[in-house]
């Protein structure tokens, strides 16, 4: 369980505060996604959750373990992976494989089990052919892959995407995300994904908006998508199959409720 | 696209030479350097030769490929050996065009560096072309990780050679991204007076610079997420073997210093 109890954070001292008074406790196993635009404070909340930053007030807490705790962290930093925004600028290692390794070997692992390991984790990434190729042969969403193979070799319970899809083209956002969501329901890896686009929060269980520092609202995406002038008002762009069924709802062509899917959309005309 | 010169210029295979320890390597390389300086009579030079062209047969590498990594310093030997010749007067004088003469002992000396630094050349190239540059960076950490208690960072340096070398590709491709970004705005990088020009790619260099800058830092971050907090207590994936023939190779190389130091008495 993740729990962020009252959390204020500033970049420096007479800098604005980028979030303030934060509570979120998220379950184990939980997909969710928190969303909103450029400078809501939404990566800054995702580095507070593996103590790549220090809370100022309130505290961070992962299964028990606190990010407070200097020796804590680095226990912490193995449970919850994190996968950023630029794909080469997290690829560490001249190949895949070295790649994969260079997270279990922070670690300390026993090199005669890394074999295994990093096997097992191109595995589930579906990169097992590249193991030998060089980054710079891969397109951003394999290095997006290759990426989130390095966390799952590590073993972790959660696994935060920090924008991991934004420099992607849609084929890789695709690969990226369906991974992720099979991550989350059959090893049960609880997904925390930041985003700004709507549309990728579908699979999600639960979705928190931020805005200007704190959480203006939160819900299953079934909740949240029946408001999308409020979504539009926080500057997010509504999922098209969402807002075509209210422009539709609006003009009284098709009842009450919503669709996420173009297929909803399609199955309410006509029904 | 600007052509990708070859780095490292690595060439897998599986010869004896590819197979041994880069630490062997490394060593063996050094030690035969010393012996291209030891070798000053034509015969010590022959046996090197001969020892360089036995480790290019071994290694499986084509020639033409070996003499590819030579070009670069084509004209530096050259010159040198113009240098040797026309300015070192020893022996027979031997031909006089204009104010030029040229001497029995110049010539002897030209041909002398110029196969000397041909020799080292190709045996620096050996080493290159036959160790991947991971396994070279893992040698290189661990010959010299005994320095470590006298605060030589080996970990740190063989891990920035290594980013480094992964980092070329991608630098690269970004200046080649820039640059084609600075010609559609009017840049002109291949005429003009040279002025100009330099102006001009001063506007690729800098925001090379700052992108370089704010790779590092993200690159850092990536590193501390994934629980990587300098060299203590880690492992290495990659482990390193030494293997008899390592100790072979070491020797056979040992021998051949034996058998040129024995020529100076011959």
């Amino acid at each position: 369980m993740i729990k962020v109890s009252n959390v204020t954070f500033h970049y420096g001292k007479d800098r604005p505060a980028v979030l303030k008074d934060i509570d979120v406790t998220i379950n184990r196993g939980q997909y969710v996604s928190i969303i909103g635009h450029n400078g809501s404070g939404k990566s800054t909340l995702a580095r507070l959750l593996n103590g790549l930053l220090l809370p100022e007030e309130g505290t961070v807490e992962i299964q028990g373990l606190s990010t407070a705790n200097e020796e804590e962290i680095w226990k912490i930093r193995h449970k919850v992976g994190m996968v950023f925004q630029n794909p080469d600028n997290q690829f560490v290692a001249p190949t895949v494989e070295d790649d994969l390794a260079f997270g279990l070997e922070n670690l300390g692992v026993d090199p005669e089990k890394m074999e295994g390991r990093i096997r097992d984790a191109l595995e589930r990434v579906d990169m097992l052919p590249y193991r030998h190729t060089e980054p710079s042969r891969l397109s951003g969403g394999q290095k997006q892959r290759v990426a989130i193979g390095g966390m799952l070799a590590l073993h972790p319970e959660v696994l935060v995407l920090d924008e991991a899809t934004a420099m992607l083209d849609p084929k890789g956002r695709r690969d990226v995300l369906d991974i992720v969501k099979r991550m989350n329901e059959e090893e049960g890896i609880t997904i925390i994904q930041i985003t700004h686009y709507l549309e990728e929060t579908l699979n999600s269980h639960y979705i928190y908006v931020m805005d200007q520092g704190q959480i203006v609202k939160e819900g299953t995406p079934t909740q949240l998508y029946q408001n999308p002038d409020l979504l539009r008002k926080l500057g997010l762009d509504v999922p098209f199959a969402v807002d075509l069924h209210f422009r539709l709802q609006n003009k009284g062509l098709v009842g009450e409720g919503f669709s996420l899917t173009s297929e909803g959309v399609i199955s309410a005309l006509w029904t | 696209m600007i052509p990708l010169i070859p780095i490292g210029q690595y060439m897998a295979g599986s010869s004896y030479l590819h197979r041994r320890d880069p630490r062997a390597k490394f060593i063996g390389t050094v030690i035969f350097l010393f012996l291209v300086f030891l070798a000053n009579t034509p015969l010590a030079l022959g046996i090197v030769a001969g020892a360089v062209l036995l480790g290019i047969l071994v290694s499986g590498i084509p020639i033409s490929y070996i003499f590819r990594s030579l070009k670069p310093v084509l004209w530096l030997l050259i010159l040198t050996a113009f240098i040797q010749v026309l300015t070192l007067k020893k022996g027979e004088l031997l031909l006089t065009i204009g104010p030029l003469s040229i001497y029995e002992g110049g010539v002897k000396e030209g041909v002398f560096i110029t196969v000397r630094v041909t020799l080292l050349m190709i045996s620096a190239s050996l080493l290159t072309l036959t160790t991947s540059p991971i396994r070279l960076t893992d040698g290189l950490e661990n010959l010299f990780s005994p320095l470590k208690p006298f605060r030589f960072p080996a970990h740190e340096i063989a891990l920035m050679i290594s980013i480094s070398l992964r980092f070329i590709p991608t630098l690269w491709e970004e200046a080649d991204r820039i640059k084609k970004a600075q010609m559609s705005r009017g840049a002109n990088f291949s005429t003009g007076p040279l002025q100009k020009r330099l102006n001009h790619i001063l506007s690729l260099i800098v925001p090379l610079f700052v992108q370089s800058f704010k790779r590092a830092e993200e690159m850092a971050l990536a590193m501390e997420a994934r629980g990587y907090r300098g060299g203590e207590g880690r492992t290495r994936y990659r482990r390193l073997e030494w293997r008899l023939g390592d100790t072979l190779f070491l020797v056979i190389i040992l021998l051949i210093g034996g058998i040129i130091l024995a020529t100076r008495y011959l």
